[in-house]
């Protein structure tokens, strides 16, 4: 049995888990919540150097009070990025810290493979088409030939990021996300908005100014509905070209904005569509999370990756296809 | 025969036309379905026959009604299975043609071109749109590369073949040719 500890602090949340092959054995996160406005990058990196090693200490606590030894510990896990460069960072120090005073290696995990992997193994799930959507983020990504490929994303903001910025625009707190959910629920008409998919990508920038305008001569409730309806189409599109393409039978979301009820919906009827199955983790699994990141680097660990501390920098734009999937073999790939 | 449907659309033989409907998706609003589905099988057909204008074989447009091009049966078979360097020399003057006009295929496949009498067809504009720059054209172009370099193994003359022709009919071939292949290092899947 292997145990990995890992830390994910690409953003706003800080979070650290150990786990084993079985399951999550112990979990602390702590949350940067801004007083006003969106994420202030130095201002969340100065919330996780504050509670990073408090995080660390409680976590190793809960895991010794459930009658684990810290000696069991195999390797430490940090995410190296993609994400705010200043947040990376700050986790990354502590990671290092970490490894060297247990003197046990360190794994460097791809923030976006680290969501695809914690739903692998919370979901049955084995080979599939992910739509990954968060803030930062939003791309379509799938197994291909070692590695895990980009089939679609976004040209300009992640889709969490347009709803924020919209959101702000009219006025609701951060984070927008589900409030526009909220208001688009009582919605009662659709309003003629951009749909940008260009070939397998797509584009949101255009889209939020657009919902911004429309506010002037609309209900909040109906321009909440219509930006959702065509945000979230242009996805499932991408994500069905996919798996048309691939030849995949399977769909599993990820990402903070894979809360949204509506895009699960639209997925769900696609996928049935289809005949491709669907496939949500719980909640906890979905946002950023400590446990991702330490699964995804037992995985790395199993397969004989490990990071030197010397070239351990941080990759505040790393793209998941540059990593070597090494703990899935050909023989496991279904094509 | 070769007749092949996508994630968007279905592709028919009816009184001796190629018929290509683009059917509705549930999980869109109908009004946004609809002006999608119409949306594209207008560009798909304007693309088609701009392209022709532009000296690239396409099918002729018989008819299109509002999801539905009807469209000439090309009697042809698909490149991937005929595939030489003379035919990939052709096919790189085809591809400056296109992108002189001011067309990205946006699918470029072997599988989308058809071999007919000595000629290249190229078909399913599915994809297509309107762009002149230099990485739009690139990304085109990395597409079929990959689709060679899965697909035959002697790739390397085929692309050669390819670059020659592509730089006969674009001028800024070497430039595009040069972007292909930063596109390659960044290792994205497009």
């Amino acid at each position: 049995m292997t145990t990995v500890l890992g830390i994910e602090g690409t953003a706003w949340n800080l979070s650290a888990a150990i786990v084993d092959e079985d399951d999550v054995i112990a979990e602390v996160t702590e949350t940067y919540r801004p007083k006003t406005g969106g994420i202030h990058p130095r201002e969340a990196a100065q919330h996780h150097a504050l509670h990073a090693s408090n995080v660390i200490e409680r976590l190793l606590k809960e895991y010794r009070d459930k009658g684990h030894s810290p000696e069991n510990i195999d390797a430490i896990a940090f995410s190296q990025g993609p994400g705010l460069g200043a947040c990376l960072r700050t986790v990354a120090t502590s990671a290092r810290a970490l490894a060297l005073s247990l003197d046990i290696p360190l794994v460097g995990v791809n923030h976006c493979i680290g969501h695809v992997e914690i739903g692998r193994w919370k979901t049955p799930a084995v080979n599939p088409v992910v739509l990954y959507v968060s803030g930062g983020n939003s791309q379509v990504l799938a197994h291909r030939a070692g590695k895990y490929r980009i089939f679609g994303e976004t040209l300009d903001i992640g889709i969490g990021n347009a709803l924020d910025k919209f959101a702000r625009g009219a006025g609701l707190t951060h984070p927008g996300g589900p409030k526009v959910e909220e208001y688009a629920r009582k919605a009662t008409n659709y309003v003629k908005m951009p749909y940008v998919v260009k070939g397998m990508d797509f584009s949101f920038s255009g889209l939020s100014t657009a919902a911004t305008d429309a506010l002037k001569d609309n209900s909040l409730e109906d321009v909440c509905y219509s930006f959702q309806e065509n945000a979230f189409a242009m996805l499932v599109e991408v994500t069905e070209r996919a798996l048309a393409h691939t030849g995949k039978s399977e769909v599993l979301l990820a990402g903070g904005v894979g809360a949204n009820m509506r895009l699960r919906e639209m997925l769900d009827l696609m996928c049935e569509d289809r005949g491709a199955s669907f496939y949500v983790p719980e909640k906890r699994f979905m946002g950023d999370n400590g446990a991702m990141i330490a699964y995804t680097g037992l995985l790395m660990f199993n397969s004989g990756t490990t990071l030197p501390i010397e070239s351990s920098h941080v990759d505040p734009s790393f793209r998941p296809d540059t990593v070597d999937v090494t703990w899935i073999t050909d023989e496991q790939e279904v094509l | 025969m070769y007749l092949q449907s996508g994630a968007e659309a279905v592709v028919s033989l009816k009184d001796g036309y190629i018929i290509k409907d683009r059917i509705p998706k549930r999980y869109r609003v109908a009004e946004l379905d609809e002006r999608i589905r119409k949306e594209r099988t207008r560009a798909e057909a304007r693309l088609m026959s701009d392209a022709r204008r532009c000296g690239v074989p396409t099918p002729i447009i018989h008819d299109i009604y509002d999801f539905t091009i009807e469209m000439e049966y090309i009697d042809g078979k698909p490149v991937k299975y005929v595939i030489d360097e003379t035919m990939c020399k052709l096919m790189g003057k085809l591809i400056g043609r296109l992108h002189s006009g001011g067309i990205i295929h946006g699918d470029l496949t072997t599988s989308n071109m058809l071999y007919s009498g000595d000629r290249i067809y190229l078909i399913d504009f599915g994809l297509a749109y309107v762009d002149g720059s230099v990485e739009s054209r690139g990304v085109d172009i990395h597409v079929l590369f990959q689709t060679l370099e899965s697909t035959h193994s002697d790739h390397e003359e085929l692309i050669k073949a390819f670059s020659r022709g592509y730089r006969i009919t674009l001028d800024m071939a070497d430039e595009v040719l040069d972007r292909v292949k930063e596109i390659e290092k960044r290792g994205r899947y497009a």
